[in-house]
């Protein structure tokens, strides 16, 4: 069980009110994404939820009962944490099984839900190693280890995976995927990477400035973003905005277009425009376009191989149907 | 220093400082050995020749020596456990964020700027003394007969006198430990269940076990030789008599220089055990 309920939460840090009355719900079972810029709360929300962090107005429920009072250890959530804050003096059966000593479990008993775990997550050649001897990657794992033990109501994650490299976070990237699939708990997951946010989530929570711009599942919000924002921060590349006459033609303040709902020509086409710099990545090429006169620059996806050179004249068309249109308060216009 | 020229200039130019270091140190060591074995009396005769070992053999069957040694033990010991854990329990109360930090901190280490002669005879006059010192006030206050500290619980006094002096040096340090601990580990523990008490015994303390490791070998090879604290207060008298404080009379007092020069030799094979006893015992936390 573990459904979590945001009702008019607001923190201020002094004088400075870091979220505005915020509400949300979560439910049992749902692996939900806090996703957003740099410095828009999503880690204070977190520990708001956790209760490292006392609300400043509101309150907060888990499974229907008022948890704003209670203490963070009665909660029933597990954290891991972006430094994963394993115990450094202590060898990784130890760290996993603290919070069941805590708890002041059986030692049969913890010994067994430390293996089971360890098992889970490739750890059992490892577990009376110090964490000082390990990789990043299972550091990592340690982390979710010692949290999984405790069969907590729902896990939190603040950014668990910005400190891999790119290939570690893929493979991390479907564990933790695939653990949700197995463990049916909630999971709330923080990060500012989008594609994180796409490939796992059943719920995107796009928050900025501490206010939550649009909820849904991750098509939803490439689909059908409800403002500029939304729009602009989900998919990558960035969806291409574009101003002025052309998008009065189209009855709006802004339009957007995604690159991959570009048509490229070299001959002809609605926009013409410049080649600048062509990222390929084999499969894929994203070509920066200049001087088009509508945005300083339009960027459009390409696939397979096309020879476009630095400084070519090339021609752009975009999908008529996918163009999104945004009124001039940047909310998206039906 | 990679090449060769470079590294025999950097010989060349350290070493000044390494003879004077070492003139330094082996001078007085060599001389304290060749008095030991000589009977030496300045005002009663001077030089009276080699004697072997007979200054080693007395200085040990003399009735002041065990005593002596216990003293020094049990100062140092006393000192040791009172700075560590008033510092580790201070040091935990000045990390919390509180009013006029600053100025706190700065009071905490007041007494470490204050000279060891100063401070005992501060202690002496203003807080021991039986008749006007500030102690007997308070016990006359509570109607308690006030204790004349330096001769009735003299060990204890000058224990407290020590540990105060001390208490700023082991406080800063392991204050600095504390601040370098990761605040989301201590989190993390109070997600997992920990209560305070816990957070402190399975986090706190294991953080700190290198800084106290610090804190007992630097503060041991301090308070082996404290001198001033005993000759301005109890002057060796009831009980207070270290070793450094015996060979301090044996050499001024009795003037017998041989003799005392015997008991530093002593000295220094003692602080050379409590050294490596000490080593044995924390010394893996500092490779750990
Ligand atoms: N203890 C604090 N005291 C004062 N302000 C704080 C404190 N913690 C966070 N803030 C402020 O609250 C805002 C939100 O911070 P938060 O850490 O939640 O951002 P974030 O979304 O997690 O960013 P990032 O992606 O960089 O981790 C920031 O503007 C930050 O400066
Ligand atoms: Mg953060």
């Amino acid at each position: 069980m573990g459904r979590i309920q945001l009702k008019s939460v607001t923190k201020s840090f002094g004088d400075v009110q870091v979220i505005p009355p915020l509400d949300l719900t979560i439910e049992d079972g749902e692996f939900t994404v806090f996703v957003g810029p740099s410095g828009c709360g999503k880690s204070t929300l977190l520990r708001l939820i956790a209760g490292l962090e006392d609300i400043t107005s509101g309150q907060i429920e888990i499974d229907g009962a008022d948890a704003t009072e209670v203490p963070p250890a009665k909660r029933g959530l597990a954290m891991v944490f972006q430094s994963y804050a394993l115990y450094p003096h202590m060898s990784v059966r130890k760290n996993i099984a603290f919070p069941l000593r805590m708890a002041k479990l059986e030692q049969a008993e913890i010994d067994s839900r430390v293996e089971g775990a360890a098992q889970v997550l490739n750890l059992t050649d490892y577990l009376d190693r110090r964490p000082g001897q390990l990789s990043g990657g299972q550091r990592q794992r340690v982390a979710i280890g010692r949290a999984i033990v405790r069969e907590p109501a729902a896990f939190l994650f603040d950014e668990p995976l910005s400190n891999l490299d790119a290939a570690l976070r893929v493979g991390m990237r479907l564990e933790i995927s695939e653990l949700h699939k197995r463990l049916k708990t909630t999971m709330i997951y923080v990060t500012h990477d989008q594609v994180e946010a796409m490939t796992m989530a059943d719920k995107i929570v796009v928050l900025q400035a501490g206010v939550i711009e649009q909820v849904g599942s991750p098509l939803e919000l490439y689909h059908n973003p409800r403002n500029e924002f939304v729009a602009g921060f989900i998919g990558s590349p960035k969806m291409n905005f574009i101003k002025g006459d052309e998008a009065k033609k189209h009855g709006a303040t802004t339009v957007g277009i995604r690159p991959e709902h570009c048509d490229v020509s070299k001959s002809e086409g609605l926009w013409k425009g410049v080649v600048g710099v062509s990222e390929h990545l084999g499969s894929d090429t994203f070509i920066h376009v200049h001087e088009t006169g509508l945005a300083d620059m339009l960027t459009v996806r390409v696939t397979g191989d096309i020879s476009a050179n630095h400084g070519d004249t090339i021609f752009i068309s975009p999908q008529t149907d996918q163009l999104h249109r945004f009124d001039a308060q940047g909310l998206r216009m039906p | 220093m990679a090449t060769q020229h470079s590294r025999s200039a950097a010989r060349l130019m350290m070493a000044p400082a390494v003879i004077l270091l070492l003139g330094w140190m082996l001078v007085p060591l060599t001389m304290t050995l060749y008095f030991s074995f000589k009977k030496y009396l300045p005002l009663r005769g001077g030089d009276l020749g080699w004697v072997g070992f007979e200054n080693y053999v007395r200085f040990v069957s003399s009735s002041a020596f065990w005593p002596a040694v216990q003293a020094t033990l049990v100062i140092v010991g006393g000192v040791l456990l009172i700075t560590v854990v008033l510092g580790i329990l201070l040091a935990m109360l000045l990390d919390q964020p509180m009013w006029g930090q600053g100025v706190v901190r700065i009071l905490v280490i007041a007494p470490f700027f204050v000279m060891p002669t100063v401070s005992a005879l501060v202690w002496k006059n203003m807080f021991m003394d039986p008749v006007n010192g500030l102690l007997a006030h308070l016990w006359r206050f509570f109607g308690a007969e006030p204790i004349s500290w330096l001769s009735e619980a003299s060990m204890t006094s000058i224990i407290m006198i020590v540990s105060w002096q001390w208490l700023p040096f082991a406080t800063l340090i392991l204050l600095t430990a504390i601040q370098s601990l990761d605040s989301e580990q201590l989190e993390a523990a109070e997600m997992d269940g920990a209560s305070p008490l816990n957070r402190f015994w399975h986090i706190i303390l294991p953080h700190l076990s290198r800084a106290i490791t610090i804190v007992i070998l630097i503060q041991t090879i301090f308070l082996l030789s404290i001198f001033a604290e005993i000759f301005v207060t109890t002057g060796g008298a009831f009980g207070t008599r270290t070793l450094t404080y015996l060979i301090f009379q044996r050499v001024l007092e009795s003037q017998n220089v041989g003799l005392g020069s015997a008991g530093g030799v002593y000295a220094i094979i003692l602080a050379n055990i409590v050294a490596i006893f000490l080593m044995r015992i924390v010394g893996k936390n500092l490779d750990a």
